[in-house]
């Protein structure tokens, strides 16, 4: 440092003014009320009920065991049976993997049908469909039950897949149709010229260049199908409840003794696959929500 | 508010990260200067200029406005205004909030602002648009806000950073003129980056040619363009641009020959900056406008015309010595076809010679 | 257009159009229907006019649904703007640890709102959770037992919700801030505009743009409250944070009332197209006069 001789060289030293701690303080204590809960969640987890009666729920567990997972895993009561929350998480794995590739691909199609075809009606269609997105759901849920139970596909996989791309198509739609509109539409006028009919432009040109979107809407959809409770609810049928309506019977229908440490636990698995997907993404869930999230 | 208008930049090193930007730059600025700093995209103009408003931090080095050693100063208190590419105008206020909410900021009492905001309004004829908005205005009185904005803070230094860039070529002359009479009438130290050659010659009392972050060529206008240090230089300021001749130099009895295939030019006073080498690969460069028609001379020298651009104000003949191309500007009423014959002068004192080397005049 | 393409186009929109009839078109109508008739379990043809709608709003349930909402749509909005904004407005101060604070900030959304739910509800445990907290650091006379109380109950849920959508919030007015002009800023540091104020008055004015698209996601997820009242209170305790949604579907399913419960559902409609199609027309209007 040459301040005694030379006065201000170079690089201004940094300096912890007021306003910068101010700064980090507040950013700090937000992240801890961000973090607390999830903290509880895995505390109260690793204990055992004595334990969580008697000391309070911020403090570490003294003899951390996962007996408390295990019983959630395993055998925790959903209801009249006792087989654990895995059952729920079979049930989420077998309607997730479907509903996302099915509502993928038409949601797709329709964007890319949408934003190079334009059909007749085209922007009618849209509209309806960006309309739909804000309209709560409950304005649709029971015709679709009566629709579905004259189909036979009610409280089957089959229903509860149908119903996940009927209410995912806007947001698919929307984020597809902006990403093919964003291509250079040259590209698309050489394959007419070229030749190409509907389906070969798709396959060939459009479906490789629209991988950053696929990434997107896989995102979007592992993350909102998987945190669906409504319509899994209403839809999936006993036999396919998934983790999240498992969930809710398991704290929700207990009669008696509370186990809070088995709760916390089937809450924490119950959360681990869209919390692995979102640290595995990374910037592609901002993304995500960012193409999510302009409507238009 | 002190006015004091002189910079200067000892040893300046501005880096971002590992990578160094420039090392120890060193420029004075006099007080009521016009200083352009000249040069193409990343040569490092604009970051120069940033550190002197202290936008960027620099690395090492000092830098003084006036008496004062304003290195670690932000830059309000720097005592400059500057004024920006984008016009970077506030989008939801209108002009005069525009113009005065940095002297609202500094608590400046309000009839001092009202007067300031009066004064520059007048100057920049921009009084009856005090109340519109930004979005309202058309890009030429944006700039003039912009330039409002600086003036309403009594800065002893003015920054511009390529402010006509966004204009088209028309209102880009006429706000030229406007800040050469703002800084005839205003006297402060002006510095003003600028990749447009034009605006350099008209504008500046010195230039200061930039590339690859160093300086090429600091000096009036006149001697840049008149006399420029390197190949770069004489390429880049000058349009149409200067005429280039690769050949050698010939050390012989009656003194330094230039020579090429198709000249041969005595160079009996030409103010070698070195000691020339015989045999020294060199260019030479002539300005087309310095090109003499003489017809009648005898040691002329024979060109073959291939075609002419009318230019409104004269005409850039394309015409070929030997093999060589070689334009000459000639008056617009001139009538010329392709394949008519020119007799030219090349005066020894409009000669540049350039080693090819390292571009360098000699 | 070839035949060929066209045929295929038509056919690719099959899907969606079908979709948009049955599903969107079809199933609305229907319920638009079923709220003008007697139905109780099953849907009945009878027609009845508006009786439903007047039974519905006689209904205590109802009643404090509505009020609940509204109470939990202003404040939840409101704080949810609020922070995200500040959270975005400070991470961009370039700060260290960006993308670890970002990442923070926005794990919340990516949790099932049950989840949620379930882990306030453990949080604010009025026996175990937080009041104990309290009083084994001394204070005994702390008092947190919000969630059984009737009167606070719905503010748990604000404070729940916040919990899962500020990061939403942060992240779109984030990618706002970052669409500034950032000579902008280094006008506003020349001129030395504090950064607060270059923020408050300059700033937040150029992003309108991100403040609608927070404020218009945000007000979907209020219409769309059900997960986190289940999850979290059960409308409890009684009939204290019972809201709209969950109205309808106690009605629809456990109640046997299809047809009040396609009233409630018919007014939610109502509600939201009255809401947000001014704020969604606002928004379109702006394009002609993008900010400089």
């Amino acid at each position: 440092m040459s301040a005694s001789v030379r006065g201000p060289h170079g690089r201004r030293p940094w300096k912890l003014t007021p306003a910068r701690l101010g700064l980090y303080g507040f950013l700090i204590i937000c992240a801890l009320f961000f973090l607390t809960p999830l903290y509880v969640m895995i505390v109260t987890s690793l204990k055992d009920m004595p334990e969580i009666r008697e000391a309070h729920i911020l403090g570490l567990p003294t003899a951390p065991s996962l007996a408390a997972w295990s019983k959630a895993w395993f055998a925790a009561c959903t209801g009249l049976t006792c087989n654990g929350i895995r059952v729920g998480f079979v049930n989420s794995l077998r309607i997730m993997i479907p509903s996302v590739i099915v509502s993928i691909i038409v949601g797709a199609i329709t964007g890319y049908a949408l934003s190079f075809w334009r059909p007749r009606g085209a922007v009618l269609l849209f509209g309806v469909l960006i309309a739909v997105a804000f309209i709560p759901y409950q304005v649709f849920i029971y015709p679709l039950v009566r629709i579905f139970s004259y189909l036979g596909i009610n409280n089957s996989i089959a229903g509860i897949v149908t119903i996940h791309t009927i209410f995912g198509l806007p947001t698919m739609t929307l984020i597809f149709r902006n990403h093919f509109a964003a291509l250079p539409e040259e590209l698309f006028k050489a394959a007419r010229v070229d030749g190409a009919g509907f389906w070969r432009i798709f396959g060939v040109i459009m479906l490789p260049m629209a991988l950053p979107i696929i990434v997107v809407a896989v995102i979007l959809q592992v993350t909102g199908i998987w945190n669906d409770f409504i319509f899994g609810l209403v839809f999936a049928g006993r036999e396919n409840l998934p983790m999240t309506v498992q969930l809710n019977n398991i704290v929700n229908s207990t009669q008696g003794e509370r186990e809070y440490n088995v709760e916390m636990a089937a809450t924490l698995l119950t959360a681990i696959v869209p919390l692995v997907v979102y640290f595995v993404s990374g910037r592609w869930f901002v993304r995500g929500i960012a193409a999510g999230a302009v409507k238009g | 508010m002190d006015v004091q208008g002189n910079v200067s930049l000892r040893g300046v090193a501005v880096g971002y990260g590992p990578i160094r930007v420039f090392d120890r730059l060193d420029l004075e600025i006099a007080q009521s200067e016009f200083l352009v700093l000249l040069g193409p995209s990343g040569c490092g103009k604009s970051t120069l200029l940033n550190a002197i408003a202290g936008l960027t931090e620099i690395d090492d080095g000092e830098i003084w406005i006036g008496d004062r050693n304003v290195t670690w100063h932000e830059p309000k208190d720097r005592g400059i205004a500057m004024v920006f590419q984008s016009y970077a105008l506030y989008p939801r206020m209108n002009v005069r909030a525009n113009l005065s909410f940095g002297l609202k900021v500094a608590r400046t009492p309000r009839a001092e602002i009202e007067r300031r905001v009066r004064t520059a309004a007048e100057m920049l004829q921009i009084a009856d648009l005090l109340d519109r908005r930004p979005a309202e205005l058309s890009g030429g009185q944006r700039q003039r806000v912009a330039i409002g904005r600086a003036l309403v803070r009594d800065a002893g230094v003015f920054l511009f950073d390529e402010p006509l860039s966004n204009l088209d070529a028309q209102l880009r002359s006429e706000l030229r003129v406007e800040i050469k009479r703002l800084h005839q009438r205003l006297g402060a130290t002006m510095i003003y980056v600028t990749h447009d050659q034009i605006e350099a010659l008209t504008l500046a009392d010195r230039i200061a040619v930039m590339k690859d972050r160093t300086f090429q060529q600091i000096g009036a206008p006149q001697e840049i363009y008149l006399r420029p240090a390197n190949r770069f230089v004489a390429t880049f300021v000058g349009s149409p641009a200067m005429n280039f001749v690769p050949g050698r130099i010939e050390l012989g009895t009656g003194g330094p020959v230039f020579r090429s295939a198709s000249l041969r030019l005595e160079l009996p006073t030409y103010p070698f900056v070195q000691a020339p080498v015989d045999a020294a690969p060199v260019e030479l460069g002539i300005r087309p406008e310095h090109v003499i028609v003489a017809p009648d001379a005898a040691d002329a020298h024979e060109v073959s015309v291939e075609l002419s651009e009318p230019m409104g104000s004269d005409l850039l003949a394309w015409t070929r010595l030997g093999d060589l191309p070689l334009s000459i500007r000639l008056p617009a009423e001139t009538r010329l076809t392709p394949g008519d014959r020119l007799r030219i002068l090349l005066p020894e004192r409009r000669l540049n010679l350039f080693n090819v080397a390292n571009g360098a005049r000699m | 257009m070839r035949i060929g393409s066209r045929l295929s186009t038509h056919l690719a929109l099959a899907p969606a159009l079908l979709i948009a009839l049955v599903a969107y078109c079809g199933a609305m109508g229907w319920t638009i229907w079923i709220s003008f008739t007697n139905s109780r379990m099953l849907p009945s043809s009878v027609f009845v006019g508006l009786r439903q709608y007047s039974s519905l709003l006689a209904n205590e349930r109802w009643q404090v649904s509505v009020q609940n909402i509204a109470i939990f749509g202003v404040l939840f909005i409101a704080m949810a703007l609020a922070l995200g904004f500040v959270l975005a407005a400070l991470i961009d101060q370039r700060v260290r640890a960006e993308g670890l604070l970002r990442s923070v900030f926005l794990y919340p959304f990516s949790m099932s709102f049950i989840v949620t739910g379930l882990a306030w509800r453990w949080l604010l445990n009025p026996t175990l959770g937080i009041e104990k907290v309290g009083h084994d650091l001394g204070l005994a006379w702390f008092r947190f037992d919000w969630l059984v109380r009737p009167e606070r109950v719905i503010y748990t849920l604000v404070f729940a919700a916040v919990w899962h959508a500020a990061g939403l919030v942060m992240a779109i007015m984030l990618a706002g801030l970052r669409g500034v002009d950032p000579e902008i800023w280094k006008a506003a540091r020349v001129d030395g505009i504090p950064a607060w104020r270059a923020y408050l008055f300059i700033v937040v004015p150029l992003m309108r743009g991100s403040f609608a698209t927070a404020v218009i996601l945000l007000a979907v997820s209020v219409a769309r409250l059900y997960d986190l009242s289940v999850a979290m209170t059960n409308g409890g305790p009684g009939i204290a944070s019972e809201v709209p949604a969950k109205f309808v579907m106690d009605h629809l399913f456990e109640r046997g009332n299809v047809g009040l419960a396609t009233a409630a559902a018919t007014t939610m409609l109502i509600t939201v197209v009255a809401v947000l199609a001014p704020l969604m027309y606002w928004q379109y209007r702006q394009p002609a006069r993008r900010p400089v």
